[in-house]
């Protein structure tokens, strides 16, 4: 999208503030007012997942009528209840699905009940998945969504630093090389970014695994993992260089645009030209006039291009078979594996949070107006 | 109307806006004449039909112009009979009087066979008239070499399909190789490597029918590796249906999905930008909330757990996207605008504050939600075909996310059946890019600021 490319003001620190403030308190003080902001924007955001997975109450009949299926199962197999009246077997089937929904909290009214999943969700504590388990073997939600973390993360922070470093080094040169021709092709490229990285996913998998062979349909590593660490390390890097390359072709040129548009907006500001005409040299001029208004709208930029890419993860780690949050939530999600899917979801709102506080800080440390403590939200 | 043609105008500048408004003209005058030809039930109908509607269709066959590739000749399907009904020459029928209780009805199919590779499967298709004797009808195939091999003697009550394939009998004759293979295996060429022998081949359906009046109609289908302009999938549809039907959904969907939200999330900036204070505070701590939520995850849930139809989804997807992102640009430009004098005119003579906003806030600003808008439409595109790879598509609906789907779960890419990948996903691409380079140059039409750059 469009807007990915544009300012995100944040505006939660306000501007009336005693203007004796050290740089220091100023900077903890406008990261930690964002980080309770934060906190409760997931706190919210997490509330609605419940309720949405909750169905308003329906998973609830859903497991109740399981309990009950259950309880009656086992005494009805049970040899010691043989003897037992159909009216004290049903007394007694009566007092375990009572007990069982006691344990589990069904006996509860439904907006209590929410407050205490609210509170399991935002801890993780989502208790044992009925039909998964993680590779280690464990069935708690926790382990099983914590396992596959590592592996998102590791695929999404290399993407992330190939799509930043890439991106600026190649949209300072276009800028400096304005209307040549490798500046019109990559602009013409940037139509591209339409597509999510799964899509281009398929073409890689297909030219580079299926036509070629070069690289791995999919998987983390090989089958059976490599012993030696260095192997292991290299295997996993094979395995990583198509989903990677096509994280990076979805954003790579919608991100240069983007760029090398604020580049050439600011390399056309006054003291630009000022700095130019006191002589310093092209290279100085680039990283302290140009790289350093600009950085914070990039990085912003950069930030909400990886919010879209967390999501086209699902697919995209579908695609590739990659062991990661993604292929969790697909696979969730194809065995109604509930509390699997609430606890993804809820790692989603964290790590979006999380990027966003990132942002923010990044945000205090390159923007001048919130270390000098002006108005961050300097346009209006 | 002006301002419409000023704009093209301008747009006319950009090679690639006009590339992009020939795709998208192309893409809704194909959409119109899809929904046209095959109507919207019909459409369910048949992708929804199951076997029995796509009967003689080959399974996962490649489309015909593979063939137009060079050193690619691949077997077409042949479907000859019943006879009769089709005034093919190459079916012929004749009874013979064997005795007073004894017919033989005679069906024989003669075909020329000029393929480099064996057919995907051979099938006949016996029907009978009778009251209560069954025919019983015996099939011998002819080689082009003189060869003669006995098929099989069945006994026809009501209709009964002859799979070559899964005749016991034959297969134990045939040296337990593939019936397909070895019918029409070249007995000079290497018993590993088996080529097909060209020529005419035969197959006689000899019915003996025991009544006055009764008969056996017969059909053959020998099954090609190639079919129609897109293909079929495993299901033997024909992919060209979900290809033109894709095309109309994913229009409507994407523009849908564009409108509502660029126009939701404008209306909403302005309201907040006008309002001010308590109103606007609001706004911008629920884009914030919206911001954290994990937008396809909960799309994902609503599926799971509520409705996949595509409509719901749309609606789900306007419903999240109101309080985008997108907020915190259009507000600041309508902070801008909102101290024009014009406003302090309509307020003096009495213009209530919906009015101002409705008619005269947002009219102003709407230059400037055209490009996002354009730009946004092949994102939603992909939106819908995500959500169908994940298993999340429409269930009625064929659209071009589920053939990627369809394709992805039956190992399409692995197996080499790559024009199932490449066709829907071709047809997605040009689609996106089409909106997508109108939308980039409407943007530096209406982003002076841009245009230099």
């Amino acid at each position: 999208m469009t807007d990915a490319a544009l300012p995100l003001q944040p505006d939660a620190a306000s501007a009336e503030r005693p203007e004796t403030q050290s740089t220091l308190a100023r900077v903890v003080q406008y990261t930690g007012l964002r980080l309770v902001a934060l906190f409760f924007t997931i706190l919210i955001g997490v509330y609605l997942t419940i309720l949405l997975a909750n169905m308003g109450g329906y998973v609830d009949q859903i497991r109740k009528n399981y309990i009950r299926e259950q309880v009656a199962l086992s005494v009805g197999f049970n040899d010691e209840f043989k003897n037992m009246t159909s009216e004290e077997r049903r007394e007694h089937i009566e007092k375990l699905v009572a007990l069982q929904e006691k344990r589990m909290g069904l006996d509860q009214p439904f907006l209590l009940r929410s407050f205490r999943f609210l509170l399991g969700a935002m801890t993780l504590d989502l208790g044992w998945a009925d039909n998964m388990s993680s590779d280690s073997g464990s069935r708690m939600v926790r382990n099983i969504i914590l396992e596959r973390l590592p592996a998102t993360l590791l695929l999404f922070a290399s993407s992330f630093f190939m799509l930043f470093f890439v991106g600026i080094f190649v949209a300072l040169y276009l800028s400096r090389n304005y209307g040549s021709r490798l500046d019109r092709v990559i602009i013409g490229l940037a139509p591209t970014s339409a597509a999510p990285s799964w899509f281009y996913g398929l073409f890689f998998i297909l030219l580079f695994a299926a036509l070629l062979g070069w690289f791995p349909f999919g998987g983390l590593v090989v089958a059976p993992p490599p012993e030696s660490i260095v192997n292991y390390a290299l295997s996993v890097l094979n395995h990583m260089v198509l989903p990677v390359t096509a994280i990076f072709f979805s954003a790579i040129f919608l991100g240069i645009y983007g760029q090398r548009t604020f580049f050439l907006i600011f390399s056309n500001e006054d003291y630009v030209d000022m700095a130019r005409a006191k002589g310093l040299s092209d290279r100085v001029v680039e990283r302290r006039y140009i790289l350093r208004p600009t950085m914070p709208t990039i990085v912003t930029g950069l930030a909400l291009s990886i919010i879209g890419l967390w999501f086209g993860s699902i697919v995209l780690e579908t695609i590739f078979n990659w062991p990661g949050l993604g292929r969790l939530f697909y696979l969730a999600s194809n065995i109604f594996e509930t509390s699997v899917i609430v606890g993804s979801t809820v790692i989603y709102a964290y790590l979006l949070g999380i990027t966003v506080f990132f942002l923010d800080i990044v945000y205090a440390l390159l923007d001048p107006r919130v270390k000098v403590g002006g108005s961050p939200g300097g346009h209006v | 109307m002006t301002a419409i043609r000023r704009t093209l105008a301008a747009l006319s500048q950009y090679p690639s806006a006009v590339a992009g408004l020939a795709i998208i003209t192309a893409m809704v005058l194909f959409s119109i004449y899809t929904v046209i030809a095959i109507p919207y039930s019909e459409a369910i109908n048949l992708w929804r039909g199951g076997e029995g509607v796509w009967l003689e269709n080959p399974r996962t066959a490649a489309p015909k112009w593979f063939n137009l590739f060079p050193g690619v000749n691949l077997p077409e399907t042949i479907t000859l009979g019943p006879a009769g009904e089709s005034d093919d020459a190459a079916v012929h029928k004749e009874r013979q009087v064997v005795s007073e209780e004894m017919t033989d009805v005679i069906t024989t199919f003669s075909f020329e066979y000029t393929a480099d590779d064996f057919p995907q499967e051979i099938s006949l298709f016996l029907t009978s008239e009778h009251e209560q004797k069954r025919p019983l009808v015996s099939l011998t195939w002819l080689t082009p070499d003189g060869r003669e091999i006995r098929i099989a003697d069945v006994t026809v009550e009501g209709p009964v399909t002859v799979r070559f394939s899964q005749e016991e009998k034959l297969q134990r004759r045939l040296d337990g190789q593939r019936a397909e293979i070895a019918l029409f295996a070249d007995p000079a060429s290497d018993e590993d490597d088996p080529r097909p022998l060209k020529g005419a081949y035969q197959l006689v359906a000899a019915g003996l029918v025991f009544e006055d009046d009764a008969d056996v109609d017969a059909r053959l289908v020998v099954y090609g590796q190639v079919y129609g302009l897109a293909g079929t999938d495993h299901l033997r549809r024909d992919l060209m249906l979900a290809l033109m039907w894709g095309m109309p959904v994913a229009l409507a969907f994407g523009l849908l999905a564009a409108v509502g939200t660029s126009v939701s999330t404008f209306i909403v900036a302005a309201i907040g930008a006008w309002f001010g204070g308590f109103v606007d505070a609001a706004i911008q701590r629920i884009t914030e909330v919206n911001l954290i939520l994990p937008v396809l995850p909960i799309l994902i849930m609503i599926g799971l757990f509520y409705s996949r139809s595509i409509w719901v989804m749309l609606a789900a997807l306007i419903t999240l996207s109101v309080f985008s992102s997108g907020i915190k640009t259009s507000r600041a430009v309508f902070l801008q605008i909102k101290e024009s004098p014009y406003f302090e005119a309509a307020r003096a003579y009495g213009a209530g504050n919906f009015r101002i906003i409705f008619l005269y806030l947002i009219p102003r600003l709407i230059p400037t939600l055209v490009p996002g808008f354009v730009v946004a439409i092949p994102s939603f595109v992909f939106v819908e075909a995500t959500l169908a790879v994940l298993n999340l598509g429409d269930p009625l609906l064929p659209t071009w996310g589920k053939v990627l789907s369809d394709a992805r779960v039956n190992d399409a890419l692995y197996q080499g059946n790559y024009y199932w990948v490449l066709e829907p996903a071709a047809l997605l691409l040009i689609s996106g890019l089409g909106f997508a380079m109108v939308g980039f140059a409407l943007d530096r039409v209406f982003n002076p600021r841009l245009r230099d750059l």
